[in-house]
């Protein structure tokens, strides 16, 4: 297929549209509004065969394609930050109820203060909800996750939620040359929804039961063991797009320049871009660096992972979260991952990038002599200078 | 009533005895002379409260038909997307969707998603069982709690004589969406709430029943004199039973009113209205209000 200059948000709402969603919910929030109106304009002009409702808020957007889903249908639906956060009870309830719900959410920092631009903190506080969590480097993966996302999550195997997260403007806004695959191919890859499953009268079924302290931790465990066994499962689906498609997917991350790396940069999403030249600086001036970009969040690759990153002797975690009065979530797991294992790296983490402040070569090459020097626990990236950052407690 | 046992024992128990509700309990009544107004074909939307409690635990449904439980205040937005994708595969022809709330989560916390769901047209069912406070939580005030109850969260006191004020009018608010079909019932006059559901489920898009439910626990009344209860509410004027149907107002009306001190001594959460001297002023107040809902709809046969 022809490449398309395409804006990101076109380039979702046009991936999508091949996955052939039948309800599409959601609820403007900036950077994820020209998503959906993207799609709006697409059922508008019936070129999808579906039902778009424009819902009173995202909590109602979440519902709707929660009770879509559960009456046996392809759902669609798309937020950002606050949103995200307003929808935060019905994720959990989602993942808890089993429905292979696909979300895109448009990473953006949350309020206080209000700052409409990027950073991945809304999605790291869902992490533990019990879905699928993809993070995308560029508007052609993220279409290209959003392809997988839907097999995946309806795999009887494992049907639990999938969110793709796509870093707000970086991707969304910015125009890219996209590889749009054909009807044809999509419709082989991804075949119609069979839910295991779903309200209907001719054989009534009682779903979201309550359980008591006898029986509720038992449903626990079985997502915990289904997003075990998604791993494999990510791999396969990610092998088959490379095949089908002739253009790679790198399923639970991409290694750029491992070989005898001896320091390992580790990022989620777009940043990923601006790490690899600094990389390729770096290793022009012959020091031995690379890049893990993990794209599997949730469920966390942690024997890949640990396979991948046990010759490594600093890992530097650049991430644009923080578990406040913690450390970055990702910088966390990843110590965690070599705890309890022979391999023990030097694991430092940095916060960058909040709020959408530019990251730029000089702050990554920065950092990772930072660390090279001392191990660093949690450091901001680039603070100004100029504020009385104690202030408020003086 | 021979009759009502005859024709009790031929129909279709689409809500299974073996549940949980307490002795009494008027919305676990109620809960299946609506399924049995509606039959097979339908697909039951239902929020957190008292009635997804006593009958849906883990192994033991009581639901005959397809039942979906999600949370507290997102039923009418779970209900649109049931709605909307039997639209999108071509079976809203044969399916109907019900929602089915507490006063709680219709009136207050779900309001929002309600509001979008009749504004929006989805051709919805939602039913009210109305029993005027939080019962599954203990007994706390909601918006439909009348005036001057007393429940945990709304005690009386020395500065204080119970709910502080009146009930939320919502049949009305939801009337004031445009949508074609709302009515209240009462779990006292089954016909009038067997025939008030079979009407609404003939209509096309979004409709709205409010049944009110006495509840022995939360009202502090006898658990044998539920029936009993309901139908004096809607007799004395404090729960007029109406629908308004296309924009025309159909009235159940009845020969002899009640006064409300009849009703209000039933029940332990208006027993502080009463001193030893009788009624308070505010039993008067109460009886206004009985009053003006007789004058406004004509509920008294002429």
């Amino acid at each position: 297929m022809p490449k398309k200059m395409l804006q990101g948000c076109r380039a979702i709402a046009e991936m999508v549209t091949l996955c052939r969603p039948k309800v599409v919910s959601a609820y403007p929030i900036t950077p994820q509004t020209i998503i959906v109106e993207e799609l709006a304009q697409i059922v508008a002009n019936g070129d999808l065969s579906a039902e778009f409702v424009n819902v009173e808020g995202e909590h109602s957007a979440a519902s709707l394609v929660l009770g879509a889903s559960a009456t046996g249908v392809r759902v669609f639906t798309a937020t950002s930050s606050q949103g995200l956060l307003l929808m935060g009870e019905v994720v959990f309830n989602i993942a808890g109820m089993r429905l292979p719900v696909v979300m895109v959410n448009a990473n953006r920092s949350v309020s206080a203060p209000l700052n409409i631009w990027n950073d991945q903190q809304d999605s790291m506080i869902m992490r533990d909800s019990g879905w699928i969590q993809f993070y995308a480097e560029n508007n052609q993966e993220a279409c290209d996750l959003i392809l997988q996302a839907y097999r995946i999550a309806e795999d009887h195997r494992v049907m639990l939620p999938v969110m793709v997260c796509a870093d707000g403007f970086v991707l969304p806004h910015a125009y890219e040359n996209v590889d749009m695959p054909s009807q044809e191919d999509v419709d082989a890859f991804l075949p119609p929804f069979e839910s295991m499953y779903r309200l209907d009268p001719d054989s009534p079924l009682t779903m979201g039961a309550f359980a008591e302290p006898d029986k509720y931790m038992e449903t626990r465990y079985m997502i915990q063991r289904a997003l075990e066994g998604a791993v494999p499962i990510i791999e396969d689906v990610a092998r088959d797009f490379t095949k089908t498609f002739n253009r790679t997917s790198y399923g639970l991350f991409e290694e750029y320049r491992m070989d005898d790396a001896a320091t390992v940069v580790v990022v989620l999403g777009s940043m990923a871009g601006t790490v690899k030249e600094v990389v390729d600086e770096l290793r022009a001036q012959g020091q031995k660096v690379g890049l893990l970009r993990l794209i599997t969040y949730r469920p966390l690759p942690v024997e890949a992972l640990y396979r991948a990153l046990s010759n490594a002797e600093d890992i530097v975690v650049m991430e644009k979260a923080l578990s406040l009065g913690s450390s970055g979530p990702l910088a966390t797991d990843l110590r965690a991952i070599f705890q309890s294992r022979p391999a023990n790296p030097r694991i430092s983490g940095f916060v960058i990038g909040l709020g959408g402040r530019d990251v730029t070569i000089n702050d990554i090459s920065d950092s990772i002599s930072k660390a090279h020097q001392q191990v660093v626990e949690t450091d901001f990236v680039a603070l100004r200078d100029d504020m009385e950052l104690e202030g408020i407690n003086a | 009533m021979p009759k009502v046992k005859e024709r009790d024992k031929s129909c279709d128990h689409l809500f299974a005895s073996g549940h949980t509700a307490c002795p009494g309990c008027g919305q676990s009544l109620a809960v299946r002379l609506v399924l049995r107004a509606a039959g097979r074909n339908v697909i039951v939307v239902n929020s957190t409260g008292c009635l997804e409690i006593f009958s849906s635990k883990y192994g033991e449904s009581s639901w005959e038909v397809p039942y979906i439980h999600s949370l507290f205040e997102n039923i009418a937005a779970v209900a649109s997307g049931v709605e909307s994708a039997l639209k999108a595969t071509g079976r809203l022809d044969d399916v109907r969707v019900i929602a089915m709330g507490g006063d709680g989560a219709t009136a207050d916390i779900g309001f929002g998603a309600i509001s979008g769901m009749m504004e929006r047209g989805h051709d919805v069912l939602y039913v009210c069982y109305d029993n005027e406070a939080y019962m599954n939580t203990g007994i706390q005030r909601s918006g439909c709690t009348p005036h001057y109850a007393r429940t945990t969260t709304s005690p009386p006191g020395k500065a204080s004589l119970g709910n502080w004020r009146p009930k939320k009018d919502l049949p009305q608010i939801i009337l004031a969406h445009g949508v074609p079909y709302v009515a209240t019932a009462t779990v006292g006059y089954y016909a009038d709430l067997d025939k008030k559901v079979k009407r609404a489920l003939s209509i096309r898009g979004p409709k709205y029943i409010q049944v009110h439910v006495p509840c022995p626990l939360g009202w502090g009344s006898d658990s044998s004199r539920t029936i009993e209860l309901a139908k004096i509410a809607a007799n004395s004027g404090l729960f007029p039973l109406y629908e308004v149907d296309h924009g025309e107002l159909k009235v159940r009306r009845f020969g002899k009113k009640i006064p409300v001190e009849e009703y209000l001594n039933m029940q332990v959460r208006f027993r502080h209205l009463f001193g030893k001297d009788g009624a308070r002023a505010e039993v008067h107040e109460i009886q206004a209000v009985a009053d003006a809902n007789i004058e406004k709809y004509g509920l008294m046969a002429k």
